[in-house]
């Protein structure tokens, strides 16, 4: 239902600039989408760059009951940023103005609008460091990491972007501006509503600004890479290293499929043959990880590695991690749609869970990829079928249910750093009971009385199964 | 007509698929930067080019984002999932060139097609209009139309263009079908020059001076008869038909000797000579010779860095290089114009801070989108005045045009001038083009 024009006019009132409030056929497309699948067109799409005119925004719909979505640069994977109802869209990629590193609180202060990894940058500038890495982190929004709570390679040793959030500058549902948290490292003052906000994926209100937490900057790195010619032993390979005493920066994972995947796009000399290659980096002090790498390289021919390469140089180094980039790009080739999923399991379960993905690849036919971060146990299965294939498209939906059954079973959860938004909701039941979803629900209810926050996000409606068609 | 408008966005969509939508192409977008939406994005235009095949906009909707990409396609250089988007402009850019051939008035059509048809291609005309220029610029007219009150005549847009024209081919030099030989006295290579026909009329001396450069590093030249524009123009503008032609009569004269190289120094028409067997699809003899092509096809700085240019004077400068985005993001040519700046001695080498954004001039798009060009320029020039150079480096004539351009707009001739890449080399060998080594 497209908006009344006297709704339009006030909008652009709030705003005060007419170019920033999109209601042309063409641009109200382009806001249909995100990274995710499904595809939903907003009557208004509203460029903010002030908190009072979210506010003010927010207030009109409130009032006029029309649904809100919250979108930054909508990189998102499980469809937070889509406006599935429709109604209005609140842009906040313009609204980068405020990047400030305050290197004597180690904290940096953020627009919602402000890309991630140029956050990290600028603590860098100060020898500080913002670790949460999303593989998006060049063109994804802060905003949009703070409400699916992103996670990262580096989440491994550092944590997601929920341990690295101080405090919120929030407009509710109703229109209200608040803040929460504050500046400190310590703060028990009250509900902890800055972690509630963070991963409430855009259903709790609209993210205006952000205290974050810096650290110091680790001085080196050193990158060490293993194969092996079977993939539970490469699981069990993580386990060790990860029970040694030495927490790694990253340890990523490629399975047979992306190897050749890799070899037959761009040749950098993996073995064919092999089942699984992993990717290993440490950081810290110099001398520390020099000391460290020699033992992680015994534990790796130890636990029956056929080959362990160490990168001596930091050209060495570079051209090893290249090789885990070509991945993505190196599989895209093959098919054209992939379904990468998140389901993620504790860390002593990697190997199980590795075995349980290679008895659902055979059981539904169908092609999957392992790879991506394998030592917080948030392996990534990346299904590569054709969207446009429809018999091909049912098998994958039923692969996803048996991935993520798998992944419960094993102790694990739904989403290790995706979100739910519209893809997963469905599964929300598997994971929890009839009362911890529904306390969930209370808190939604009294944020959002109007239910016009990111509306149909998270909460299964009776019926609701995953559709991919 | 209408039927070959539907093939061609049908072949486009078809290239949409296998974008995932991650929207890692955003930062590298000048429109993005400039313009601000999602509309003007790369991901964007291949969403709506998806929504034009499925119906959901008409053409004429589609026109407008895709008229106001620069076909940079520094989005395909990022681009994880390997999105062929020239493909895709270019395809898509076929289909509105039919569309619009059956809605615009005939006299438009008649101008329009007359331009690619007849005016690029032609070798005499194209001389002309740099015989004209050379007229206009020696002859004092120039001064004249410069004078105050007459400059306010001349309308802003312009007036800059006019500022940035400075060396136009004299009317009695004739560079068709000559042989340069090899002045070192090991002859290395035997290339072919490929002289383009914005670069031959309006930068003529750049010519000269690239076939004197390829001589002194010892390459026998030669500037093939009957060669012809490369059709980049044509095909960016959506007439595939007319740029397989330019295609054709370009391969076939420069089939008709036997070379090592056939060496250009314009990175955007580079790039076309470098894409010709894309034309050919489904036609296995013309295919197999555009590989053929293709395969010598160089650009000087690659030759001149691969001979070895021996340098002979210090220059004092301090250099900014603004890379051709078709050099960079089509045939991926990054490390030798670098390589041959860096080589001279007493220059200080400043890289840009985003070097891989587009100067906003793609091709023609500054003639016909002044305004949105001028916007990408702005960001290109604060970029170029933060590294306090005062020399900026260019290999492609629509970038350098657009450097002299962004030079005048900003007033700054007295602190910076731009130039080719091989107008510095020359310098720092002492060559100019008339006088002889």
């Amino acid at each position: 239902m497209p908006l009344q024009p006297d709704i339009v006019d006030q909008i652009v009132r709030i705003v005060g600039e007419e170019r920033r409030v999109l209601i042309k056929k063409t641009d109200l497309l382009s806001y249909g989408y995100d990274a995710s699948f499904g595809f939903f067109v907003p009557d208004l799409v509203c460029q903010v760059k002030r908190v009072e005119e979210v506010s003010g925004i927010a207030k009109l719909a409130n009032r006029e009951k029309i649904p809100i979505t919250p979108r930054g640069n909508a990189s998102g994977l499980s469809g937070g940023a889509l406006p599935i109802e429709g109604g209005i869209v609140i842009d906040v990629s313009l609204w980068n103005d405020v990047l400030e590193i305050h290197r004597d609180d180690m904290i940096a202060v953020v627009s919602p609008g402000v890309i991630t990894a140029d956050i990290d940058r600028a603590a860098q500038k100060v020898g500080l460091m913002y670790p949460p890495d999303p593989s998006s982190s060049n063109v994804s929004t802060i905003a949009g990491n703070i409400a699916e709570n992103s996670g990262g390679p580096r989440g491994l040793k550092y944590g997601v972007t929920k341990d690295y959030v101080l405090g919120l500058q929030v407009v509710t549902p109703e229109g209200h501006i608040i803040r929460t948290g504050g500046r400190t490292i310590k703060n028990v003052t009250g509900y902890d509503l800055t972690k509630l906000i963070v991963g409430s994926e855009g259903t709790l209100g609209i993210i205006t600004e952000a205290i974050l937490r810096l650290i110091p900057r680790p001085q080196a790195t050193i990158s060490l890479m293993a194969v092996f010619d079977d993939i539970v032993q490469a699981g069990y390979a993580i386990t060790n290293v990860l029970t040694s005493g030495i927490l790694p920066s990253k340890i990523e994972f490629m399975d047979q499929a992306s190897i050749w995947a890799v070899e037959s796009y761009r040749p950098m000399g993996l073995p064919i043959n092999a089942e699984a290659v992993l990717f290993i980096e440490l950081d810290g002090h110099p001398l520390a990880i020099r000391d460290e790498v020699d033992y992680v390289y015994k534990l790796m021919q130890k636990t029956g590695a056929l080959r362990v390469q160490k990168a001596e140089t930091s050209d060495q180094e570079e051209k090893m991690w290249k090789v885990r980039k070509l991945v993505s790009p190196a599989v895209a080739r093959h098919k054209p749609t992939k379904i990468s999923e998140d389901a993620t399991v504790p860390r002593s379960q990697i190997p199980s869970f590795l075995k349980r993905l290679r008895e659902i690849k055979d059981k539904f036919d169908i092609e999957l990829v392992v790879f991506g971060h394998a030592g917080d146990g948030n392996l990534h299965p990346n299904i590569l079928c054709d969207q446009r294939n429809k018999e091909e498209m049912k098998k994958v939906e039923k692969a996803v249910a048996a991935i993520f059954e798998a992944a419960l079973d094993l102790g694990g959860t739904l989403s290790g750093e995706h979100g739910i938004g519209l893809m997963k909701k469905s599964f929300m039941p598997m994971e929890f009971d009839q009362f911890s979803l529904e306390m969930m629900k209370r808190i939604k209810q009294a944020w959002d009385p109007n239910n016009i926050m990111n509306p149909g996000k998270i909460f299964p409606k009776p019926g609701d199964r995953l559709v991919l068609r | 007509m209408e039927a070959q408008e539907n093939v061609y966005l049908k072949k486009a969509a078809d290239l949409t698929y296998d974008c995932v939508r991650c929207g890692y192409c955003l930062p590298s977008c000048p429109t993005y930067l400039t313009m601000k939406t999602e509309t003007q994005t790369p991901r964007g235009r291949i969403n709506l080019v998806r929504m034009a095949a499925e119906g959901h906009i008409t053409v004429n909707e589609l026109s407008v984002p895709i008229d106001l990409c620069l076909g940079c396609r520094a989005c395909e250089h990022v681009c994880p999932s390997n999105i062929q988007y020239g493909k895709m402009l270019e395809l898509v850019k076929g289909s509105i060139r039919y569309h619009k051939k059956q809605t615009s008035s005939p006299l438009r059509r008649f101008c329009e097609g007359f331009v690619f048809k007849h005016v690029f291609p032609s070798k005499s005309i194209m001389n002309k209009l740099g015989s004209f220029l050379w007229v206009y610029q020696k002859s004092g007219v120039k001064k004249v139309v410069h004078m105050k009150p007459l400059r306010y005549l001349l309308p802003k847009k312009l007036e800059l263009f006019d500022k940035g024209l400075t060396e136009a081919k004299p009317p009695f030099r004739k560079n068709d079908g000559r042989r340069y030989p090899s002045i070192s006295e090991r002859p290395a290579l035997k290339v072919a020059f490929f002289t383009g026909c914005v670069m031959e009329a309006v930068f003529y001396r750049i010519n000269l001076l690239s076939i004197r450069l390829l001589q002194k590093v010892g390459c026998e030249v030669v500037v093939v008869n009957n060669q012809t524009c490369c059709g980049a123009l044509q095909l960016h503008a959506g007439e595939e038909e007319l740029a397989k032609e330019m295609a054709k009569r370009n391969i076939e004269v420069f089939e008709k000797e036997e070379f090592d190289y056939i060496v250009n120094s314009a990175g955007g028409c580079g790039a076309m000579l470098k894409e010709y067997d894309g034309l050919f699809e489904g036609d296995p003899e013309w295919l197999e010779r555009a590989r053929h092509f293709k395969q010598k096809v160089a650009d000087i700085s690659v030759i001149l860095n691969k001979l070895g240019l021996k340098l002979e004077r210090v220059l004092s400068y301090r250099v900014t290089y603004q890379p051709s985005c078709h050099m960079t993001n089509v045939q991926k040519v990054t490390k030798e114009p670098e390589a041959l700046i860096q080589s001279i001695e007493g220059i200080e080498f400043m890289r840009l801070n985003n070097p891989n954004l587009c100067c906003g001039s793609g091709g023609i798009y500054n003639l016909i989108h002044f305004e949105e060009s001028m916007h990408i320029l702005n960001a290109k020039m604060s970029d170029i005045k933060d590294t306090k150079a005062n020399v900026i480096v260019t290999t492609n004539p629509g970038c350098l045009l657009q450097m002299k351009v962004g030079i005048a707009k900003e007033n700054l001739h007295d602190h910076i001038k731009a130039v080719h890449l091989v107008e510095l080399l020359a310098e720092a060998c002492e060559i100019t083009e008339n006088r002889w080594i």
